[in-house]
């Protein structure tokens, strides 16, 4: 497939020298969304220093999460590496008590090679918590990429952990799985198990799995479940599907590690995305899709007031955090024109179905196929910009404001990463944010002066 | 290692890059992994910025890492140098490019001979400074890289201006108040018919840099930032400096007459007359400064004795305190700083008014002492303000690190004689109005709100059964948890478990509460 597509899509390559989050950020949302877990980020003051700038309010709730803070003896080796960090753990089980401390990697722990993959086993055992190593770093990765380093570390568990926990000497308080409240009336289809992979806010988990479950779909397990007890059964023959583009080397660990079989399929952002993902998972369970054009088309009609906004506007994406390519393909599905995609890093196995539909979808609405570049040149997108004058640039905050100030409408591309965005229900979300400075600016239209520079 | 959840002060490279994004036509090019470029963020957001921060990383990835930098870090210099024109390029390096050990400033010089613009490498260490730190280092060198060129070339002008004149080092980029500040000090110096030669590095030129020896003297009002360049011009070129901040109304006068000082020394040199600052000063402080008239007022006998707890910078929180004591007859518990290198000049500063100082960069340490202490209010930085939030004590935002919400729209500037006016009004609002103070005290409070265990430190197993838990709600809410403390202190003491309205009014007789 990906030969086929490569035909009609061109790739580009720049420099590299674009703005994006640090991937340690994925800490902020996953901390929440594993409510057991405590997660270490092993570095220096700059990585404090940014995760407490980014995160802003949420360090004050007594967050999950902490920096080990390799100070001069720790670079130097003058003390030793393994002893600090039992230190530090043993601290952090006697105040938090979690069910698994996940060591976050950074560039300095790359640099200066300290093993933490080969110290956690050894800790584990000694402390008696699970831990986990991921390296999300700035060396390899961009901003989403963590939350993938986080859960490709996970998936390597789903098998042993639960034999785990019970050894965990009686301290363990009993969670149970949750129960599916109505899953006694409903009727599945026999099908294998589907584990579905990316971490959601529970309420934006809960809205996809009935979504499949009205096609009969059962879903068995998410990775990362609400807590680090319910990881799912993973293993040969389970089906696993991903919900964000972002997750390929959890796909692929998946499938080579755990013998799972992946279901590629474009994301369900935006209704069409949402559909497109049910369709492309229930043929796999031989289940005929049923209502799904009505749902979709109920969808499109919902949110016909924003659509009227957004039509024949243009849209430039900067890139930085690998929701470009579904974003901007339910973009132009809306009527919109995508100048150009950038996008810190394309996976393109991992993502031939998104970008088959953005193909597809480019036809079907009669418009080019955007360029997609990946490992952006800011200075060079600048530019662009300025030649191609899109009527909506969605970008970093670091070039969000001065662009407002040069009369451009931008929406920060965050906002997309921490908005749910997932699933029919929310599409009307991602309209919300894209409309969000074309109205705000079409209220200070009269005011004049949308230009604010020298 | 250090277990840590939050940092007063930032890695040094931010104290460089803010220095550098300050001044005029000066870029900076880390030295550093994606994603390090946050710095843009926060100046994007905080200073809500219109122009694109000057500030671009020449990316450490795994190539970089597996065969080192070659020829990039050069390219990128000489690139930036093309597309921007700056007048000076500072290579800034990272923690994580300080491990690398590259030769940064072997690229600095070899970038230096091919490009238009200067190239300077930023000499910090990251383990051993902090942003403070940095930002005074890199200011210093920047002045000292174009003074001593200069003077190497003998192309310096180091006649003085016929006019008293004077420098203001230290104003830049995500400082608490800096912009609202350098205006009132331009105000001030104008008042005072003194020159303002230059002010840096916010706003300033390097191309200017060169006029600095001008100036008559130099104005620091920051302790962190501009000292080390203060001292540098003063040995060189033998420039007095005056550093004392001008915050609140003593210090501001102190300041005053040591510009007027100054101001004559030199004056009979240039033909000048001299000066007489005196009546000036009486004159703003009886009626432009509204901050004395308000300490003599009865609103402000109200806050006597009050106690409180002040945290911050070592400028800010010196200052603050000494205002609030000497001022506003204001108590101060126990005030700190987390300016730990500065240390001997806090305590200097403030030992003969407060019995507790606390230097300490670990808020955990902060949080503590400020639930012991139960102040009516605290006076500190974000961070205290949110351990105010959780102990239900007020807080006014005194110093750095802020949130968006202390770079104001408004003017509102802590030094010169509007300063004292703007820090009076938060001070005076922290502490419940005087009125209130004694309605509430009379009723029993009108709140219903429930009582809840509000300290950070964990309780200690007593028991107040529901009558004791209603007398303790009839106590105003903002002394309820001093009293609530103070009875289980009591009770403890005399070893009982169980805490009854007896426990109580036994408690307050003893205690006199």
């Amino acid at each position: 497939m990906s030969a086929k597509i490569s035909e009609t899509l061109t790739f580009e390559c720049e420099t590299g020298n674009y703005h994006t989050f640090c991937p340690i950020s994925c800490v902020s949302w996953l901390y929440q969304k594993i409510e057991d877990s405590f997660f270490l980020v092993v570095g220096t003051k700059t990585c404090g220093y940014f995760l407490q700038n980014t995160l802003g309010v949420m360090i004050f709730a007594e967050p999950r999460y902490a920096m080990a803070e390799l100070e001069e003896g720790d670079i130097s080796a003058q003390l030793n590496d393994y002893e600090e960090l039992k230190r530090l753990c043993i601290r952090i089980k006697k105040d938090r008590d979690p069910n698994v401390i996940i060591w976050i990697g950074t560039c300095t722990t790359e640099i200066i090679k300290m093993d933490l993959e080969g110290m956690a086993p050894k800790l584990e055992s000694e402390i008696g918590i699970p831990i986990l190593v991921a390296r999300a770093n700035g060396l390899d990765h961009a901003f989403t990429q963590g939350e993938d380093t986080v859960l490709a570390a996970m998936a390597h568990r789903c098998l042993e952990q639960r034999l785990f926990v019970r050894e965990r000497n009686g301290t363990i308080q009993k969670f149970p799985p949750p129960l599916e409240k109505e899953g006694e009336f409903i009727e599945y289809g026999d099908h294998p198990s589907l584990a579905l992979f990316g971490s959601l806010p529970s309420n934006v988990a809960s809205q996809l799995s009935p979504e499949l479950r009205r096609q009969s779909v059962k879903v068995s397990g998410w990775l990362p479940a609400q807590r680090y007890t319910h990881l799912p059964s993973l293993g040969n023959g389970v089906y696993v599907c991903g919900i964000n583009p972002f997750l390929s080397r959890t796909a692929t660990t998946l499938v080579r590690r755990e013998r799972c079989r992946l279901i590629g399929a474009p994301f369900p952002i935006g209704p069409d995305g949402t559909r497109a993902w049910i369709e492309k998972i229930c043929p796999v369970f031989d289940i005929e899709t049923q209502g799904l054009e009505e749902r979709e088309k109920q969808i499109w009609e919902s949110l016909k007031d924003y659509i009227s906004l957004v039509h024949g506007k243009s849209v430039f994406f900067m890139g930085d955090n690998l929701l470009e390519i579904s974003l901007a393909r339910f973009l132009i599905r809306c009527g919109m024109i995508v100048y150009e995609i950038g996008i810190p890093y394309m996976d393109k196995r991992y993502q031939a179905a998104e970008l088959a539909l953005l193909r597809d979808t480019c036809i079907k609405m009669c418009v080019p196929i955007p360029r997609i570049v990946e490992k952006p040149d800011n200075y060079n997108q600048l530019r662009r910009i300025r030649e191609l004058q899109p009527d909506l640039a969605i970008t970093g905050m670091a070039h969000a404001d001065p662009l407002e100030a040069r009369g451009m409408n931008t929406k920060w591309s965050v906002e997309f990463t921490f908005a749910q965005i997932h699933g029919f229900a929310n599409a009307r979300n991602v309209l919300e944010l894209v409309t969000r400075p074309l109205r705000c600016n079409d209220n200070l239209e009269d005011l004049g002066r949308t230009t604010l520079v020298k | 290692m250090r277990l840590t959840y939050w940092m007063y002060a930032g890695p040094a490279h931010i104290g460089t890059l803010r220095v550098a994004s300050s001044f005029k036509n000066v870029h900076a090019i880390m030295h550093a992994p994606l994603g390090d470029d946050y710095f843009n963020v926060m100046r994007s957001m905080l200073e809500r910025e219109r122009d694109f921060a000057p500030v671009t990383i020449s990316i450490v990835d795994r190539h970089v890492l597996a065969r080192g930098s070659r020829e990039k870090v050069v390219e990128n210099i000489l690139r930036k140098d093309k597309e921007e024109r700056p007048d000076l390029i500072i290579l800034t390096p990272t923690c994580t490019s300080s491990i690398l050990q590259e030769d940064l400033q072997n690229f600095a010089n070899k970038a230096s001979r091919i490009s238009d613009s200067d190239v300077i490498f930023a000499n910090i260490d990251h383990y051993r400074v902090n942003e403070l730190q940095a930002a005074d280092r890199t200011l210093e060198q920047v002045v000292k890289y174009y003074l001593d060129r200069s003077h190497g070339q003998e192309t310096l002008d180091q006649s003085v201006t016929d006019v008293p004149s004077a420098n203001i080092i230290g104003i830049f980029t995500l400082g608490f108040h800096n912009q609202h500040d350098c205006r009132e000090l331009r105000r001030l110096l104008r008042d005072l018919d003194i020159k303002i030669n230059q002010v840096i590095p916010e706003g300033g030129s390097v191309k200017d840099l060169i006029n600095l020896p001008r100036a008559w003297f130099n104005l620091v009002p920051y302790r962190e930032v501009g000292l080390m360049t203060a001292m540098y011009l003063e040995n060189e070129f033998g420039m007095p400096y005056v550093s004392t901040t001008p915050m609140g109304a003593v210090d501001m006068a102190e300041c005053i007459q040591q510009i007027h000082r100054n101001v004559n020394t030199l004056a009979p040199i240039s033909s000048n007359k001299k000066v007489d600052y005196e009546p000036y000063i009486d004159g703003q402080t009886r009626f432009v400064s509204r901050a004395a008239r308000f300490s003599r007022s009865i609103d402000c006998q109200n806050l006597t004795g009050k106690e409180t707890v002040v945290f911050g910078d070592a400028t800010h929180a010196a200052s603050i305190t000494k205002i609030s004591i000497r001022e506003m007859g204001i108590r101060v518990s126990c005030t700190g700083t987390y300016c730990k290198h500065d240390a001997e000049w806090f305590k200097e500063q403030i030992q003969d008014f407060c019995d507790k100082i606390l230097i300490t960069d670990d808020h955990t340490e902060v949080g503590d002492m400020i639930a012991r202490v139960e102040p009516s209010a605290i006076f500190g930085t974000q961070m205290e303000r949110h351990i105010g939030k959780r102990l239900d004590i007020p807080c006014g935002v005194i110093s750095s690190p802020v949130h968006i919400q202390s770079f104001p729209l408004g003017y509102r500037p802590f030094l010169g004689y509007e300063g004292t006016n703007q820090i009076a009004d938060p001070v005076y609002n922290s502490f419940a109005l005087g009125m209130e103070d004694h309605l509430l005290d009379i009723f029993g409070g009108h709140d219903t709100k429930e009582i809840m265990t509000r300290s950070l430190s964990t309780g200690i197993g007593l028991i107040w059964d529901p009558e004791s838990r209603r007398e303790l709600s009839k106590i105003p809410h903002f002394v309820r948890n001093k009293v609530e403390r103070n009875i289980e202190k009591f009770a403890q003491q005399k070893g009982i478990v169980n805490i009854t309205t007896e426990v109580i009014y036994a408690a307050r007789e003893v205690l006199g509460i």
